[in-house]
This record gives C-alpha cells, structure tokens and sequence, in this order.
C-alpha cells in the first residue's frame, strides 16, 4: 500500500540505544552493543557534556540506519529531541523510551503513551497503570 | 453538499444501466467488506492498547530491577567495571529479528530477540563480583525481552492506526461518495429512459392516429366515389345526367321563391 513503510524481513536486527552512561552499560553487558568496521557504534552514551546537536545526529541515524530494528532512547534525552521524536513516525525502526535510573519515568511524556492515553479513554488508561 | 446532484457522466443506455447495477453491487459488498475489516482491526487494536498500558508500566519495574543488579556490580567489582564492559563490545550477540503477523490484511511486525553465538564479555569480573555481573546481565536480557515486545507491539500500533485510518476513509469515501453517487447515477439513467419510452409511445400513438385519419379518409372517397357512380347509373338509365339534374334542382330553388316544396 501506497503510505505505508515496507516491513523489512530480515534475520537479524540491532537494538541502537541512546541513554546515559550506566543504562548502556547495563544493555552491553546484556550483549546488544555492536562496533562495526568503521568503529561505529550502535549506542550513544549521553552525559552532562554531550551537545543536543549530537543527540540529534544520533538520533538521525540511527533511524535511518538499515539494520536496527529499535531504538531505545532514554526519557530525559528524548525530552532534550522531543521535537524530533514527536515528529518520527514510521513504524520501523521502533522508538521506545526507557526509563533511566535517576530520572524517573513519566508516561505523559511518552510520544506514543500520549496517543494511547488520547485514543483510550482517560479512566481505563490510569486503571490499567494503577 | 452537492452529494444528491452528484453523478457519473454517462450515455443514459440500457447498458449503462446494467454496468452501474453491477457497479453499485460491488461497492456496496465493498463497503460491507470493508467495514468487517475495519471493525476486526479495531478489535486487534484495542486489545494492543490495553497491551501497551500493561507492558509500559511492566518496563518501569523491570528497568528499576535492572539498575539495582547494575548496581550491586558497581558496589562489588568497582565503578571501572564499566570501562572494561564499553572497551569489550564488538559485535553484538543479542539481536533481533523481525517477523510478519496478518491481522485482517494488515501486515504487523513482530520483533523477537536471540542470541547469536557466546557473549564476549564473560571474563568481565573474573577477579570480583562475577556472580553480580551474570544477575546483572540476566536482568538486562529480561529487560530486553520486555522492550522488545513492547517495541513489536508499540510497531503493531502505529501500523495498524495508520491502517484503520485508511480502512475508514474508504470505508466512508465509499458509503458517502462512491455509493451516492451510482444510485444518482442510476436514478438519472432511469428516468432518462423513461422519457425516451414515453417519448417513443407518443409518437407511435402520433402516427397510429395519422394512419387511422388517412384509412378513414380514403374509405370515406371510396364510398363517395361509390356513390356518385351508382348515381351516375340511375341518371343514365333515366337520361338525364346527374350534373344537369344537380343544375336543375338548383336553379328551381333558386328561380321560384313561391314554391314551397
């Protein structure tokens, strides 16, 4: 169909994260961490000195990049790109925000959770969450 | 809106009516189709919203378990453990792969993850702490097991919301514009057809009166011709033309006002 993005069928897809020092950590050590020929990697480790610029690129490429399937993005740096991720659309790859350790998670942030919260209604939204 | 005046430009035919028929008939299974079809993806729809709600606060608690047996790694082998876990990484042994769900004609991705080949880094934390380091990274798989269908299933919902969206507006398009349309279409055809038969029925009726006029007209002559020859006869039989015996009875009517009869 005409605007709708192919699904690719591959094999084998990365997992490209975009998250603070010990949230990356933590999904290496699960062994989702990928360095390719050109020493580019397939995560971004965001601290106090990293420009919003280089967030974006990231996140740029990352989703424009053939073999990554998803993108897992920390909450606080999706709100640093919110533009970004708001206008992001296609289903793949998929974008989830995830909650980092010293932010806690707010679900009226979440691009996606704010399109369930405005198509369900209000009430079955905070009793399926309580 | 101009829906009631709107129609297909056509030859108003028999044909043509026959063709719309058939038009009408399809759009209207069409839609029916269509309908059953948007009603199916709402259902699937729904259930992955309620899904999604479920599984999103699922994330937090595992996110935070996770952090925790990251945690206790740092406490027990130290903070630089982590560099030798961002220096280690080459390529990745947890991957996922992407399969196709048909849901009522709409084609959904589904993600699962695998592991391909031995992870790299199971020397890390040879020297302390290497119980935590496996908790922790069994904690982090779990946690991409969580996200991983979260992700599949967050895909699930944007494709199929962009799917009902289209169902529905061809869903509408046809019940509003398409089927409207062909019903004026029939409509106009039909009584365009009906003009054309009175039309045809007036003028035959024209012409059987033309006919009957000429035939009446002609049996009238005749009869007179009959008529005049058969008087012709008597007054030859009696010697006396029948002309002379016209001017003779006029000119007595005319001459002698005294006589009566």
């Amino acid at each position: 169909m005409a605007g709708r993005a192919q699904i690719p069928n591959k094999s084998s897809a990365l997992i490209a994260m975009i998250a603070d020092e010990d949230t990356v950590t933590g999904f290496l050590m699960a062994g989702v961490g990928n360095v390719d020929l050109r020493r580019k990697t397939n995560y971004l480790i965001v601290d106090s000195k990293t420009t919003v610029k280089a967030i974006e690129d990231a996140f740029k490429e990352f989703t424009t990049r053939e073999d990554i399937a998803i993108v897992l993005i920390s909450q606080y740096v999706a709100n640093m790109i919110r533009f970004l991720v708001d206008s992001y659309n296609n289903p793949i790859p998929a974008i989830l925000e995830i909650p980092s350790k010293d932010h806690p998670y707010d679900p009226a942030h979440d691009s996606v959770l704010s399109r369930v919260k405005y198509l369900f209604s209000t009430e079955s939204v905070a009793s399926g969450r309580r | 809106m101009s829906g009631q005046s709107q129609r297909l430009n056509v030859v108003p035919t028999v044909t043509m009516l026959g063709a719309m028929k058939a038009r009408l008939v399809g759009a209207t299974r069409g839609h029916a189709l269509l309908k059953k079809k948007s009603d199916a993806l709402t259902v699937q729809f729904r259930q992955i919203l309620k899904k999604i709600v479920s599984t999103k606060e699922s994330m937090g608690e595992i996110m935070k378990t996770s952090s925790f047996a990251l945690t206790e790694v740092k406490y027990v082998a130290g903070d630089s453990i982590k560099h030798s876990v961002l220096e280690n990484v080459k390529n990745a042994s947890l991957k996922v792969r992407s399969k196709q769900e048909n849901i009522a004609g709409v084609k959904l991705p589904k993600f699962e993850y695998f592991t391909e080949g031995e992870t790299k880094n199971d020397l890390t934390g040879l020297a302390r702490g290497g119980q935590q380091v496996q908790q922790c990274r069994a904690a982090y798989v779990k946690a991409i097991e969580v996200l991983v269908e979260l992700a599949s299933l967050q895909t699930s919902f944007l494709t199929l919301d962009e799917a009902i969206k289209t169902t529905n507006r061809r869903v509408n398009a046809l019940e509003n514009v398409v089927k409207p349309r062909l019903e004026n279409t029939i409509i106009y055809i039909k009584a365009e057809l009906d003009e054309l038969e009175r039309e045809d029925f007036f003028r035959l009726k024209k012409i059987q009166g033309y006919k009957k006029r000429a035939i009446e007209k002609q049996v009238a002559s005749a009869k007179q011709f009959a008529e005049e020859q058969s008087a012709e006869k008597v007054s030859l039989q009696q010697g006396i033309s029948i002309s002379s015996a016209h001017n003779l009875l006029s000119a007595a009517a005319h001459k002698d006002e005294d006589i009566i009869f």
